[in-house]
């Protein structure tokens, strides 16, 4: 394996691929929370052991010496790996802005006094819900008074306060009071994230897709908020993609900018690549970061525009878009080549819609949550992900 | 852009950072999961902008050193933008 010099990145890029700016590690997929709309692969439980230390440091110098800067630190929960203080310390001295993205669970005073030592840029705080009882009941745990201790923290040790809720039909309609407990929190950023259906989120995606009414209300309701708080908060609301007409540019493009290593060091061009058929995931175990990134089939697979079908082929906004997310398409046509189906031009355009149409009919009042069949983020629940229309399942 | 002194002393704004990046051959502005990608008079006005240099004191040092004269409005001007911004802010 060859060894990045320690001080100041060397420039080893490739002409033709620009560097992997992003740069995420998924350093563990044990989570003491079991929230039903986690990205994480639904099978989990079934992944290898857990790069060491010395690995991730080695990624770390592999990955900043092609040119990463930003450096997000995720999983799982990252603060279950008793090293975090050493990487965040080795990727400091790097020169990565070092950002923690964690639900604040094992995030005590000794703690992020430590990690600030190590030079920790940012904390992204993730909550469940503006109550105690969606909080814990969303994240089957006993966690809303811990986090609200940790927003606490994270303020008194002069980080700017970032919480991120993730939205869907079950909480969408506390978004008011979701930003009230930022504004007390004295957030300075707030990401409403609508759920994106993919792992543990595409399982529960009937219980979880909020209706078009239920979308209306929020952004109202975060625009009315935006207009009284004026330039003190920032917040950001991602609409769910299934409400859109054209696809997001999903990573700019796999292999673009955006490179993420799972737990067990399997390299992946976006979180949820894992799931995709035929793309043969290299492992840092096994190579290089820089003949992963610019040399491995897996990376170069949705580079440029060849692999592409029509309609996006002879499509003017393919340039834009890149065709929307692959592993979407996989999911809902059982092709990652395909049209991302949220474009309208997706000839399986209907496969969204009928989803949201769905939606509409089964509005129901969020208090009867009980009778929904969500399916928790668990060890014991941990199954392969299946492709295809997910019908009704309750 | 006459609410800005020439006195003021612009400095990096709080948790964000400006780096030269080898990769992008660039000044790049980091902050919580974004960065920007600054052009060269941008990077140029950015890193001299250390919280003890005046605005005088910038633009001097920048018509100093590009051998140049009169980038005092240009100097103001980006640093109320990058003000707005949020990604400057002033020391008094």
């Amino acid at each position: 394996m060859s060894s990045a010099p320690q001080t100041g990145p060397r420039l080893e890029t490739s002409p033709r691929v620009g560097p992997p700016l992003w740069l995420l590690l998924e350093l563990t997929y044990r989570c003491p929370l079991h929230c039903v709309f986690c990205y994480n692969p639904t099978d989990f439980a079934r992944t290898g052991a857990e790069l060491a230390t010395a690995d991730w440091l080695r990624v770390l110098r592999e990955a900043r010496a092609l040119g990463a800067v930003q450096l997000g630190l995720s999983g799982g929960e990252p603060l279950v790996r008793e090293d975090l203080e050493e990487i965040v310390a080795e990727a400091h001295a790097l020169g990565f802005y070092v950002n923690l993205i964690t639900s604040g669970v094992g995030l005590t005073r000794t703690r992020i006094a430590a990690l600030k030592a190590a030079g920790l840029d940012h904390i992204q705080l993730s909550f469940q819900d503006s109550t105690r009882e969606m909080n814990d009941f969303l994240s089957s745990t006993r966690t809303f008074e811990l986090k609200a201790q940790v927003a606490a923290l994270i303020r008194e040790y002069g980080y700017p306060m970032v919480l991120n809720v993730v939205l869907h039909r079950l909480n969408i309609d506390h978004v008011g009071a979701i930003l009230d407990m930022a504004e007390a929190f004295g957030a300075q950023y707030v990401e409403l994230a609508n759920t994106q259906y993919y792992g543990w989120a595409w399982l529960n995606r009937e219980e979880l897709l909020p209706s078009r009414a239920q979308l209306e209300r929020a952004e109202a309701t975060t625009q009315r908020f935006r207009e009284r708080v004026g330039g003190r908060m920032r917040i950001y609301f991602v609409v769910p993609d299934y409400f859109e007409t054209r696809p997001k540019p999903c990573m700019n493009g796999l292999g673009s900018v955006f490179l993420a290593i799972a737990p067990d060091g399997t390299a992946m061009p976006c979180h949820a690549a894992r799931m995709l058929p035929g793309l043969d995931l290299p492992s840092v175990q096994a190579s290089d970061i820089r003949s992963i990134w610019c040399d491995s089939a897996a990376f170069n697979r949705f580079r440029g525009e060849a692999w592409m079908k029509e309609p996006c082929r002879s499509c003017p906004e393919r340039s834009k878009d890149f065709g929307g997310c692959r592993c979407q398409a996989y999911l809902l046509t059982g092709d990652p080549d395909n049209t991302d189906p949220v474009c309208d031009l997706s000839p399986q355009h209907a496969l969204v819609t009928e989803a949201v149409a769905r939606a509409e009919r089964t509005e129901r009042p969020v208090a009867r949550t009980g009778e929904h069949v969500l399916i928790f983020r668990d060890h014991r629940t941990s199954i392969p992900v299946v492709p295809g229309e997910r019908t009704g399942r309750r | 852009m006459s609410e800005l002194p020439d006195t003021s002393r612009p400095a990096i704004a709080h948790g964000l950072r400006l780096q030269w990046e080898p990769a992008q051959e660039a000044h790049v502005l980091l902050y919580p999961e974004g960065m920007v990608k600054l052009n060269g008079s941008a990077g140029a006005i950015m890193s001299r902008c250390d919280g003890a240099r005046t605005i005088a004191d910038i633009v001097a040092d920048l018509e100093r050193s590009y051998g140049l004269t009169g980038l005092a409005a240009d100097v103001r001007a980006f640093v109320a933008l990058a003000l707005q911004k949020r990604w400057l802010e002033l020391r008094e």
